[in-house]
């Protein structure tokens, strides 16, 4: 790191802009997105309520298909076709359409919306990369910078599951509205002008451990998002088993999610998926602590807090693999260990007195 | 799910057969044929599948009431082909925990509270715990992290604190109930993870478990039919699954294999690690020392006792522990960023001393905030910076009476530096008497000009130094016992100098100027030279090495355990009624997979090269394929639930994965 360069003053300013023009490419996927959940409202789709009515409830898909022979001919190679089965005791209800329904001006818009999703994530990333370039550092010296970084990379794993074919875009409208949150506070109330680290933030190890601390941030944030809607989705289909009428919101609007079953899948598979990162992460807080500081634990804040971040997790894990905490209760523990990211994040930074306090918060 | 399952026939035998829809053949590997065993057949579906810790596992749908004493005898053998795909712990059932202890007297109570302990639902509200416990030292001042905040909140809180230290709440991570938490947590891993390490050694002697009889209740399923001997296709498929190194034998009419082991290794790896690490991060602490020591340049510092500003240790250390050495800070340097916004922001620190070990030669290092010196398992860490600018104190007589480079403390990030200089003794006023000094020092190292704002530092270097001086007479009270704060005057004993006007003697100085006692009484001179000075922390902590072996093992035991799948594989092949083979292929496992659909794909794929499609009649591609042997006319059927219609099952998207065993519950 080259530590005597001075500041640019320009490349911060332009990293400023490009922050803030990110908000507005933003706010404008919020609406767009908006429109589409409003388009998509106009479908009729009532998949979930058909498959839990139809057969009673958890029908099964018949394990029926195999291959087909081809005609004629043995050389054909015709890939035997697998059959899988619905887990016992789930429901097995097809996963909803996403927002925009059926409607095809409401895929529209939603299409829009990533497109602009894009845009944004570019003009911020840009503006995390200005920021970068203008004190010369790893952008993570303060709370501002962390914020700016997190709701990007944030953006760039939804993005990434985008590209990767999986069916997210569901999520698309509380992500943009949750980074345009973060970016709000961090713009308001966060900003520091940009500034070189104080000596002892001097280490490679800042950029392992912070890289890695806002990289399981983000995962963890959309692991809660899926969680929560995994929550109200299950109560969802729990109400249409039991054959009482959801109200017309959520008809309309959870209707459209995935099912319960695959979001709480989706949302086990992204923390198990971080966690050893997290692990990791402490691990390597623990190392740098020790190099700066003598001591490679010393209960300070936010050792303390990611410690109970991550022992919130493992509790989750753990009881995903015991009976009877399966399914709601693994979730609320879910949610509970992303409230502990949470606070170690902005509580602890801003409430409590700790080695780990920034520079300007 | 309003089955009607009548175990008709052979109860016991096969009673949860295929569903004969009425046609009597057998013939089962056509499309409509099954449709809707899935849904009659639901709960018992690959009972046992995810583990033994199916007992007590809640079947949301709750519905089905899968009767007949019959089943249960298909649900053993299915048990045991899908059983101990891991190993973890049996769960006891809610009920029976609730029950209480058995009558067995102290053993048998024991033996209950073992069992309970090494339960993972206790592991798990023990993981709760730990959480919870820690929480009130992150908030409340701990001793062990920041005693003068402890005293302070103390002071602050007069009525609640005592009960806090009651509760230990000043030092929660060595208290009583907080080793308590993880004690158990630990005593609980230990007796979870040696029978699980025997467990899996029992597994890996086993061989993989023979395939189930009803191979389409798997999770992942497929079947066809072809011209090749049946022996043949099993010959293949041994190759084909041996050469993915899946563990793989023949076992009847089928293959069984395994794969995925590492999962369970990592698995137990980790929990392993977690132990190594609280043994390492134990004996860290109970015998580490810590100590911190100002040296000013040009002074040294030897590793004892005595030498120490500040010291604590651990309560297993003994003082023989120090390792001898001694160092001495040839030059501290600091540099600061000159001009811009970021003027003042540091640079560089940095401290270089040469040092010896027990005696030896001495040797030149550097040290920064971030690179420590280590010796022999001693680290010397350098932590704060300051000023220490050189006084000569002279008596009446002119005589030298003090000279010494006097540490000032900062307090802003300019260096605005305040401390004392102390003349013990030495000085004898002008009417003979013994007298001690004191001046009040306020130092900047970079003086903003004359009425340019107050006498605070405007830049941490040392561009224009001024040193502000009082100076009072007296009795110092440092004789007195009590311990004093080298950087604070006591005034109590101790009387100004005032001059003629009956002013206050304070002078701001620059290097070289002289400040004079009024009547006569000396002089304070403010050299030169102004010196550095640092402040180290030297720690020494066994079990450092080994806490880090333990959590890299941790992290490659965690990776191993969650993104390893294990799984089994069966390849069952049959000559059908017709005298044409039916491959049967299926796949299990743990309930959180999604890749193994897609693997049963590959594999089934490469084994179709080696034994293709047969034509198929016309009239079973129409009516139902052909069956598999084993069910095939057994007569013993899940009627399809009149609820369920047979056009409503090819229509549901293939979905989800793995059956949770709800074994027993729904019965
Ligand atoms: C410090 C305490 C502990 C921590 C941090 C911890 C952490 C974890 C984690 C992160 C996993 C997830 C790996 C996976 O899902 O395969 C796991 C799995 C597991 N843990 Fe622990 N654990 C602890 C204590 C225990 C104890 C006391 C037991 C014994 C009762 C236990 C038994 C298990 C078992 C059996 C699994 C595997 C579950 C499965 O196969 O699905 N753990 N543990």
């Amino acid at each position: 790191m080259n530590l005597a360069a001075a500041t640019n003053e320009s490349l911060a300013q332009g990293s400023n802009v490009l922050i803030y023009s990110s908000m507005a490419v933003y706010t404008l996927a919020f609406l767009a997105h908006i429109v589409e959940w409003v388009l998509g409202g106009r479908s009729k789709v009532g998949r979930t309520a058909a498959a839990l009515t139809s057969a009673g409830a958890g029908a099964t898909a018949g394990p029926a298909v195999s291959v087909r022979s081809a005609q004629g001919g043995t050389a054909v190679l015709d890939k035997p076709k697998v059959v899988t089965r619905a887990t016992a005791g789930a429901r097995d209800v097809p996963d909803g359409p996403g927002a925009a329904g059926d409607d095809a001006q409401g895929d529209l818009y939603g299409r829009i919306a990533v497109s602009l999703t894009v845009l944004a994530f570019l003009v911020e990333a840009g503006g995390v990369v200005a920021r970068a370039l203008s004190v010369q550092r790893a952008p993570w010296g303060n709370m501002y910078e962390f914020s700016i970084t997190f709701s990007t990379v944030a953006v760039g794993v939804y993005l990434g599951l985008l590209l990767a074919k999986k069916r997210v875009r569901w999520i698309g409208l509380l992500l943009v509205a949750t980074v345009l949150l973060d970016l709000g506070i961090a713009t308001t109330w966060l900003y520091t002008d940009s500034d070189q680290l104080v000596p002892a933030l001097h280490s490679y190890w800042l950029w392992i451990h912070v890289s890695t601390a806002i990289f399981c941030g983000a995962v963890f944030y959309i692991g809660a998002v899926a969680t929560v809607l995994y929550l109200f989705r299950d109560s969802y289909e729990a109400k249409l088993a039991r054959g009482e009428r959801p109200g017309a919101f959520a008809r309309s609007v959870l209707e459209r999610l995935p099912s319960a079953a695959s979001l709480d899948k989706l949302a086990y598979r992204v923390n198990a998926a971080v966690f050893p990162l997290w692990t990791f992460t402490i691990i390597a807080g623990a190392i740098w602590a020790g190099e700066a500081w003598g001591r490679y634990w010393g209960w300070d804040a936010k050792e303390v807090w990611s410690f109970i971040t991550w022992v919130a997790y493992a509790a989750y894990l753990h009881a995903r693999a015991t009976a009877g905490w399966k399914g709601r209760k693994a979730a609320y523990i879910a949610l509970i260990a992303f409230g502990c990211w949470l606070f170690n994040y902005y509580g602890v930074n801003i409430f409590v007195n700790s080695k780990h306090s920034y520079a300007g918060v | 799910m309003s089955t009607t399952d009548t175990s008709r026939g052979h109860p016991g035998a096969e009673p949860d057969g295929p569903p004969q829809d009425g046609t009597g053949t057998g013939a089962r590997t056509g499309t409509g044929a099954r449709t809707g065993a899935g849904t009659g057949t639901k709960d018992e579906t690959g009972a046992g599948t995810k583990d033994e810790t199916g007992a007590g596992t809640k079947d949301e749908t709750g519905a089905g009431t899968e009767a007949g004493a019959g089943t249960e005898a298909a649900d053993a053998a299915e048990h045991a082909a899908t059983s101990q795909l891991s190993t973890a712990p049996q769960e006891e059932s809610a009920r029976e925990l609730l029950s209480g202890g058995p009558s067995l007297g102290v053993i048998g109570w024991a033996r209950w509270f073992w069992r309970q302990l090494t339960s993972m639902r206790v592991a798990l509200i023990l993981l709760f715990l730990l959480s919870l416990g820690s929480i009130p030292g992150s908030l409340i001042p701990q001793n062990n992290v920041d005693d003068l905040k402890v005293r302070a909140f103390q002071q602050k809180h007069d009525v609640i604190s005592p009960v806090y230290e009651k509760l230990q709440l000043f030092d929660v991570y060595t208290s009583v109930w907080f080793s308590a938490i993880y004690i158990l947590l630990f005593v609980s891993l230990i007796g979870c993870i040696v029978p699980r390490t025997w467990q899996f050694v029992r597994q890996l002697r086993a061989r993989p478990p023979a395939a189930p009889r009803r191979l389409d209740r798997m999770p992942a399923h497929t079947t066809w039919r072809t011209d090749a001997a049946p022996e043949e296709v099993r010959e293949a498929a041994l190759r084909l699954l041996r050469k993915r190194r899946f563990r793989a034998h023949a076992a009847g009419d089928a293959v069984a294999a395994e794969k995925g082991y590492l999962r369970e290794v990592g698995n137990l790896l980790f929990h392993l690690a977690l132990i190594v690490m609280l043994v390492a991060f134990a004996s860290g602490q109970l015998f580490k020392s810590e100590g911190g020591k100002l040296v000013v340049e040009g002074d040294g510092f030897a590793n004892t006792i005595t030498q120490y500003d500040d010291f604590r240790s651990g309560s297993l250390f003994s003082m023989d522990d120090l390792v001898p050495f001694d160092f001495t800070l040839d030059q501290f340097t600091g540099t600061y960023e000159p001009s811009g916004p970021q003027r003042g922001t540091p640079r560089t620190f940095e401290a270089d001393v040469s040092y010896s070990e027990g005696g030896g030669p001495a040797k030149k290092a550097k040290i920064k905030v971030n690179e420590p010196l280590e010796v022999d398992g001693s680290k010397v860490f350098l932590n704060m910076h300051g000023y220490a600018p050189v006084v000569t104190v002279r008596d009446g007589k002119g005589q030298v009476v003090y000279q010494e480079a006097v540490p000032l403390l900062p307090i802003d990030g300019n260096i605005t530096s305040t401390g004392v200089v102390k003349v013990l003794d030495g000085y004898t006023g002008k009417d003979g008497k013994k007298e001690q000094l004191g001046f009040p020092a306020f130092f900047v190292p970079t003086y903003a000009g004359k009425g340019k704002g107050q006498m605070f530092s405007t830049f941490p270097g040392l561009a224009f130094p001024v040193l502000n001086l009082g100076a009072y007479h007296g009795d110092l009270r440092v004789d007195g016992g009590m311990p004093q704060n080298v950087y604070q005057l006591d005034t109590s004993k101790m009387k100004p100098f005032k001059d003629a006007g009956g002013n206050i003697v304070k002078k701001s100085l620059r290097p070289g100027e002289t400040m004079t006692l009024p009547d006569g009484a000396g002089s304070i001179t403010f050299e030169k030279d102004v010196k550095e000075w640092a402040t180290f922390q030297i720690t020494q902590q066994p079990g450092n090495g080994l806490a880090l072996t333990g959590a890299i093992a941790a992290i490659a035991g965690l990776v191993g355990s969650l993104f390893i799948q294990r799984r089994r594989v069966w390849v069952r092949a049959t000559e059908g009624p017709d005298g044409v083979t039916v491959v049967e292929m299926a796949g299990l496992g743990r309930s959180e997979s999604a890749r193994l659909p897609e693997e049963l794909g590959d594999l089934a794929q490469s084994l179709h090269t080696l034994a293709p499609t047969a034509p198929a009649p016309a009239a079973a591609e129409a009516d139902s394929g052909a069956g598999t042997h084993s069910t095939s006319g057994t007569g013993s059927g899940t009627r399809p639930s009149p609820a369920s219609p047979p056009s409503q099952s090819p229509a549901a998207p293939p979905s989800h994965e793995s059956p949770r065993p709800p074994r027993g519950a729904a019965q």
